[in-house]
């Protein structure tokens, strides 16, 4: 893991996908790894630019770096985006919880004025 | 048990925004009222297992709903809604916030704003509710409380225990 140094900016899935050249690096490299020379030739930023977001996506622990010989592969690590879809998941099912609830007691109070 | 009603989740990950809609069988002041009664609400609010406890509500801009969940085991968490907006019968919006016990707001926790909205759908009403965080950090803490209160692993047992109904 690399940390930051120089100031402790927070390092989350949710800093991750807050820019939109990190979300379109993540949409890439959800269909295969990738080396950072191919990534970068999706954008027009400049290369500088590409490897200092891949930097971000490493430290929010989103993406995997992977030596393969000479060259280095990004990866997708799709456990780290499950985060926000479970929780999501969850805040879903409170609510229909909830709604259930209140589902009876609109049936309880229609059948009192009756 | 409601088949064939409408129910949405939309979420706006760029926006930090997450929609609901939701229709219920009764006609809208019925359903106004379980939102802005306190004494309706303590029936439906909280997500089983937990219940409802209403300390104070002044349903009225500029005035809010002071509540608690509690768990069966009577471990307590209480909120506070503020009433921004009102325009009766059809729309509301509200900051949500974590307080303590005498209603004093935790301004290091992040508020969420919510903008409800009820809407005729032919006898039916629609209920769009609205929750906007300032920030996806924000939201984080929000999930990262709710996960070491427990809150949603008593929910996950809860989905459990209906599996296992069924």
């Amino acid at each position: 893991m690399v940390a930051d140094k120089s100031k402790s900016i927070r390092r989350d899935v949710f800093q991750a996908i807050a820019d939109p050249t990190r979300r379109a690096i993540i949409f890439l490299l959800a269909v295969g790894a990738m080396t950072p020379n191919a990534i970068a030739e999706h954008f027009n930023s400049s290369r500088q630019a590409v490897s200092k977001h891949l930097k971000v996506l490493v430290e929010c622990e989103v993406v995997n770096q992977e030596q393969q010989g000479r060259e280095i592969h990004y990866h997708l690590n799709s456990d780290k985006m499950k985060d926000i879809e479970k929780w999501l998941e969850q805040f879903k099912q409170l609510m229909e919880n909830r709604f259930q609830q209140l589902d009876k007691l609109l049936e309880n109070l229609k059948k009192q004025s009756k | 048990m409601t088949p064939n009603l409408q129910s949405d989740f939309l979420v706006d990950k760029e926006k930090n925004t997450i929609t609901i809609k939701r229709e219920f069988l009764a006609n809208r002041s019925l359903v106004w009222d379980c939102y802005t009664k306190s004494e309706l609400l303590d029936q439906w609010f909280a997500p089983k297992p937990l219940t409802t406890k209403t300390k104070s509500m002044d349903f009225r801009e500029g005035g809010h709903w002071h509540f608690a969940m509690i768990e069966p085991n009577g471990t307590e968490y209480w909120s506070r809604f503020d009433y921004l907006s009102i325009t009766a019968s059809e729309k509301y919006t509200a900051l949500d916030g974590f307080s303590n016990a005498d209603g004093d707001i935790n301004e290091e926790l992040p508020r969420a704003k919510q903008q409800l909205a009820f809407t005729d759908k032919g006898e039916n009403t629609l209920v769009e509710t609205v929750v906007i965080y300032n920030s996806l950090a924000d939201l984080e803490t929000v999930i990262q409380m709710g996960m070491e209160e427990g809150m949603w692993a008593t929910l996950e047992k809860l989905d459990e225990l209906l599996l296992k109904l069924k």
